[in-house]
């Protein structure tokens, strides 16, 4: 208890928020190593076209051929270097994830402050409306839009971003509803303070935490719906490689059954991408978390 | 009580309206279900007359309306595939779906529940530390990968069970075929509803453990086993109501993807080819009957949550 006490006085005298957040999230070794392992992974996948070993639409070998010095990871049926497809599907994935998890952050964030900020028959609106799209089994929703929108890039990202948004509207208008009533807001209006200066420069920095840990959740499924879309011919369309159409293939029962190389790398890459992103969530919501301290 | 669940229910409506508004304009957007009939062998006057036939000539607006009125007098309409009625399809493959979603909740919760207080009861532990980790995984492995290794595992490898369908074919099935056939979708799905079910209850534990009621209950003496099992637990179903909840439409959605790997004929085998061929009443039909099972189960959440809870007042 006494320790805790003394780690408490130091947070507040010495450190500022983002050491102590940096130093709460190190504990969490895990999630270090989880960041340790985006990071290189991102990397490559931004460095694909300089470090992939060959165009990923050449093709560059013989049909089908398993793993060999000359083709780390393989070729796939028609000849293409598994590696190099592996590395660009990458870049695919975590473009769509990142797009996607911006425009659904952005969507909910500005409707979520209306609707806190305002209430009345905006916020009655907005909720209905939000109602509405969680009230759709989303994957049926994604699929449905998928099939209706020529597939493509921009499509998929447009799809995931407009449907992933409620979540966030209805945290931060949960925030806003508590900080409207908090002083240092009241103040700013009997100020006088622009409307805009108190929606961006007072209240939305002090509900950034639990965004931030929200879109991380984000992130990660709209990599896996992106996957699974994919998978089944609805998102990405080849030639261009995506984690989620590589595995396409494996439908068919002599790839899963004699060419394992061609479907278990995508797959893995995927689960080890989603499970590092969810790792270094869930240190941040401990991290950022005022109240967390206390614990070990 | 019946008063709130009105109330409810009055609210529900506007939203079921909302979203049957935005899947028919969504669909409409989509392009005609008469593109998969055009072919050098149909003429261009007999696509017209096909579509007159069947009022896609008319704007969205009108399309909506009347399918709006033939609903509220109980009719569905047509597959324009099959032109079988849509409410026969749908109780067609009603079954299959509910039994495959009722076994992979019951095995989500049989793993769950167990694992969510046993890392709560020893948080911090090494266990802790092994169940959380797995829970992660759980919701971090795409369901068609997890699928495709099954299949490759268990039906490749092992050959000890099917792949596809729901009963041997040529075979009129029997229970145990049936349940055979069941093993890896129900897997699947358990798997990743225990994966974020685990941390849920793991945390709601975790509160309550901190509760001064609990620490009461201990210091009356009555032992690990009751303070956990009788004082804790019976707290702990307020946020697992809550989660069931919560997890009937992410399965019926997951459903989808998981039956058209494997073949199992439920609504989400029918659904995907429904919107493969456009087949606009068919889907209308399945968003509709989603739509109120959502509605249906948030409302049933929180009458639960009344039930579970007497502190709760419902207003």
């Amino acid at each position: 208890m006494n320790k805790s006490r003394n780690k408490n006085t130091i947070d507040i005298t010495n450190e500022s928020y983002l050491q102590t957040v940096f130093r709460r999230f190190r504990r969490h070794r895990l999630a270090m190593f989880s960041l340790v392992v985006l990071l290189v992974l991102g990397g490559a996948a931004l460095l694909a076209p300089i470090i992939a070993p060959y165009d990923p639409e050449a093709l560059a070998g013989p049909f089908a051929a398993p793993p060999s010095a000359e083709f780390l990871l393989g070729t796939d049926q028609i000849g293409r270097d598994v590696l190099s497809r592996l590395l660009y599907g990458m870049r695919i994935s975590l473009l769509v994830g990142i797009m996607a998890t911006l425009i659904s952050t952005v969507i909910g964030v500005v409707l979520g402050l209306i609707a806190g900020y305002f209430g009345g028959i905006a916020d009655m609106l907005i909720m209905r409306f939000t109602d509405m799209v969680m009230s759709f089994p989303y994957i049926l929703l994604v699929l449905v839009a998928a099939s209706i929108f020529e597939p493509g890039l921009w499509s998929i990202i447009l799809i995931l971003g407009f449907v992933d948004w409620p979540g966030i509207a209805r945290l931060v208008r949960g925030n806003v509803l508590t900080l409207r009533e908090t002083n240092f807001v009241k103040g700013n209006i009997v100020a006088g303070m622009p409307l805009r200066h108190i929606l961006f420069s007072e209240i939305l920095p002090n509900t950034t935490a639990p965004i931030l840990v929200y879109a991380t959740s984000v992130l990660a499924l709209s990599m896996l719906d992106e996957a699974a879309l994919s998978f089944l011919g609805l998102g990405i369309q080849p030639p261009d490689a995506s984690l989620g159409n590589m595995l396409n293939g494996a439908q068919s029962l002599t790839v899963l059954t004699k060419q394992p190389w061609l479907w278990v790398p995508p797959g893995l890459m995927i689960v080890v991408l989603v499970i590092a992103i969810n790792f270094v969530g869930d240190a941040l919501r401990d991290a950022l978390d005022p109240n967390s301290s206390h614990r070990r | 009580m019946s008063k709130y669940i009105i109330k409810r229910i009055l609210i529900a409506i506007p939203v079921l309206i909302g979203i049957t508004i935005i899947d028919y304009a969504i669909m409409c957007l989509a392009g005609s279900p008469l593109e998969m009939l055009q072919g050098p062998r149909i003429s261009e006057a007999a696509v017209e007359a096909k579509k007159i036939a069947l009022g896609l000539d008319q704007p969205f607006y009108i399309q909506y309306l009347v399918w709006m009125e033939q609903l509220l007098h109980g009719n569905m309409g047509f597959s324009m595939k099959s032109f079988q009625p849509v409410s026969q399809m749908i109780l067609d493959h009603l079954g299959p779906t509910l039994l495959l979603m009722g076994a992979s909740m019951i095995t989500g919760l049989v793993i769950a529940i167990p694992a969510g207080i046993y890392s709560a009861v020893h948080q911090y532990s090494k266990g802790d530390y092994a169940v959380v980790t797995a829970s992660f995984l759980g919701s971090s492995v795409p369901g068609f990968f997890l699928s495709l290794l099954l299949v490759y595992i268990f039906t490749v490898k092992l050959n000890l069970l099917p792949s596809s369908g729901m009963v041997t074919l040529g075979t009129d099935g029997g229970a145990l075929d049936v349940a055979k056939h069941m093993v890896m979708p129900t897997l699947v799905l358990a798997f990743s509803m225990a994966g974020t079910n685990i941390r849920y209850i793991r945390s709601a534990v975790l509160e309550i453990l901190q509760q001064d009621y609990l620490r009461t209950a201990r210091a009356k003496g009555i032992g690990h086993f009751l303070v956990i099992n009788k004082h804790a637990l019976r707290n702990a179903l307020i946020p697992i109501v809550t989660v069931i909840g919560m997890q009937i439409p992410m399965l019926f959605g997951g459903q989808v993807i998981i039956e058209q790997i494997y073949s199992w004929p439920g609504l989400g085998l029918m659904t995907m080819s429904a919107i493969n061929s456009r087949d606009y009443p068919v889907i209308m039909g399945v968003c509709l009957l989603s739509a109120v099972v959502v509605l249906v189960a948030n409302l049933v959440t929180d009458i639960l949550y009344a039930l579970v809870d007497p502190t709760i007042q419902l207003k």
